[in-house]
């Protein structure tokens, strides 16, 4: 596998684009293979989506974690470090696989823990910066309007460009560590003008209260639009909307649409108006959401037996203030036997919610609150099995859409539901 | 035999041929594939327990998360991959993960693949042509086909 992933950095022979005199030398091999491997790789994709050339970068934020990389990825990111690879702009790295202080009780795969630790120590070698964290827009970096960024997760990249003006495309686990390596990205997509025009106008006619309610919206309108170069333009939003349901709305249209931007109009930066957001063009598409489109989404994830054998609320991290509600919704009660409650966050909020009493309150109550992580890339299937788990509830509707691949049946539901059924143990059908 | 050809712009990777693998929907491989066999995972997916390995998938379009990026070249290591992508529309991630991997992708082709091509049909993917190109095997009873050219058929 090795010697295969070394002729990877060989092998591949880039047409034409216009490229700066430093970066004809990257591509002489002068900088080193990791350098050359990087360029090339990003100037593939570049042709094919018709980039005329490439843009610096001043920040990355990239998805490595072992359960998505894999052996191959494992191995691409070692010899790319053997060949001195070296990260050239501020890079932060996504979620891991792995909480190593609850690994053991949660049966985690000891290759697979022995595994992310070395690729914590390559990322490490190699420059980056280990964040931990799939809400580095809430607590590591906040990119100004026209920024050009190169960053990994989903959620990560809808929030860039639509709440921060910034612009990425989605850059996957190997495009990010190309993009980390070059300092640059491919010029294409949502780094231009043209494509980050409104192209559908959704008119909000509900209200929205959980955060669920956020998700909810985010999944009814990526299931009409499942396009990465469609840009949603929601209208009817009132601005005192705040970061968590943002979040909630964009993790869940990137989950369901594969998108990378909305609008909001008088909300976010580029859309003071319904022209700002659109330009001159009228959208394509019109979508009325009323309040049976968010209930169709509820209903669409079942209640399959009153048990509930799992709560997970995950995917993005919990926020400071999610965590509170959290508990303050437990109220001092426990999480029944036959249900575990499991909560996910990144160092940072970890930290100051410990500091405030809240994790002391989940914990007490029985519940787990996982640092660093998210539940979805645990394995989460062979947790399935070794608990003998059959549902999940969650108040994610990116999570619920995810899970079901681990052959879960997912139920979604508002915040206050899903805690309930964690003391309850149970969920009205 | 005939054939039937589809242009499209420069894609990424070598000519390969094989059967065609149609999904009826949008493809994640975290949402939807077992990625250590490569078999469809996801209850209730109309190709669920269908293997995409050696197959050319046709897809309407892709779906979700940055997965694919690293998917791919894990699904080409353990030799599980398909041999090459065809999507109506497709996204970043899927071309960095086919690139990164080696497997050919193709998009935007016309007429749009996914209206008329079924699954089992032999293909020869042509990226440096921005040319697919299908055997059909009787053009006499187009029984695989569900539509040629924008122009609907009848499918027995």
């Amino acid at each position: 596998m090795q010697a295969r992933n070394k002729s990877d950095l060989e092998e591949i022979s880039p047409r034409e684009m216009e490229l700066t005199r430093e970066e004809e030398r990257i591509l002489t091999g002068d900088c080193g293979a990791a350098q050359r491997w990087a360029l090339e790789t990003q100037i593939q994709t570049g042709k094919f989506f018709d980039a005329r050339r490439l843009l610096p970068i001043g920040n990355c934020h990239m998805v490595a974690d072992y359960e998505v990389m894999g052996e191959a990825g494992y191995y691409l990111l070692q010899n790319l470090a053997a060949q001195g690879a070296r990260i050239s702009v501020p890079t932060t790295t996504n979620a891991r696989c792995v909480d190593f202080d609850a690994a053991t009780r949660l049966f985690q795969d000891p290759h697979m823990i022995a595994r992310e630790k070395e690729i914590m120590t390559l990322l490490r070698g190699i420059g980056a910066m280990l964040t931990d964290t799939c809400i580095n827009y809430q607590t590591v970096y906040q990119p100004h309007i026209g920024e050009h960024v190169a960053w990994g997760d989903t959620g990560t990249v809808i929030y860039a460009n639509s709440v921060f003006g910034a612009r990425s495309n989605f850059e996957a686990g190997p495009a990010a560590l190309a993009a980390a390596i070059t300092g640059r990205v491919p010029c294409y997509g949502f780094h231009l003008d043209e494509a980050r025009r409104g192209t559908v106008l959704v008119n909000v006619a509900v209200e929205l209260s959980d955060l669920s309610d956020w998700g909810a919206l985010g999944a009814a309108v990526g299931r009409i639009v499942n396009d990465y170069w469609a840009v949603p333009v929601f209208c009817g939003i009132a601005p005192s909307v705040g970061s968590d349901q943002l979040k909630h709305l964009g993790a869940s249209l990137a989950s369901y649409g594969s998108l990378a931007m909305f609008h909001m109009i008088g909300v976010t930066p580029e859309a003071q108006s319904e022209r700002h957001a659109f330009g001159d063009l009228a959208p394509t598409e019109i979508i009325e959401i009323g309040p049976g489109a968010l209930d169709a989404v509820y209903e669409s994830y079942y209640v399959d037996k009153e048990e509930i054998d799992l709560v997970v609320l995950t995917g993005p991290q919990l926020s400071l203030f999610e965590l509170r509600r959290v508990a303050e919704l437990l109220d001092g009660r426990h999480v029944n036997v036959n249900t575990q409650l499991i909560i996910t966050t990144n160092r940072q909020n970890h930290t100051v919610a410990s500091q405030l009493g809240y994790i002391h309150e989940i914990e007490r109550a029985g519940g787990s609150v996982l640092v660093g992580t998210c539940f979805y890339i645990m394995a989460p299937g062979e947790m399935r099995k070794h608990f003998g788990w059959s549902n999940v509830l969650t108040n994610s509707a990116k999570f619920a859409n995810i899970i079901g691949g681990y052959r879960y049946h997912p139920i979604f539901r508002r915040t206050d539901i899903c805690i309930e059924a964690a003391v309850s143990g149970r969920i009205a059908r | 035999m005939t054939e039937m050809v589809f242009k499209g712009p420069l894609g990424f990777g070598q000519e390969v041929e094989g059967e065609a693998l149609v999904s009826a929907e949008a493809f994640s491989p975290r949402y939807d594939l077992d990625r250590a066999t490569g078999v469809i995972s996801r209850k209730g997916h109309p190709l669920e327990g269908v293997s995409i390995a050696g197959k050319i998938l046709v897809l309407p379009a892709v779906k979700g998360g940055v997965a694919a990026g690293w998917a791919l070249l894990n699904l080409r290591e353990r030799a599980i991959a398909p041999v090459a992508i065809i999507c109506s529309k497709t996204n970043p991630v899927f071309v960095q993960g086919c690139v990164v991997a080696r497997i050919p992708i193709m998009h935007r082709l016309s007429p749009d693949p996914f209206t008329v091509i079924q699954s089992g049909l032999k293909l020869r993917v042509s990226p440096q042509r921005g040319e697919m190109t299908v055997s059909l095997p009787d053009p006499a009873s187009p029984s695989r086909l569900r539509a040629r050219c924008g122009e609907t058929m009848s499918s027995s």
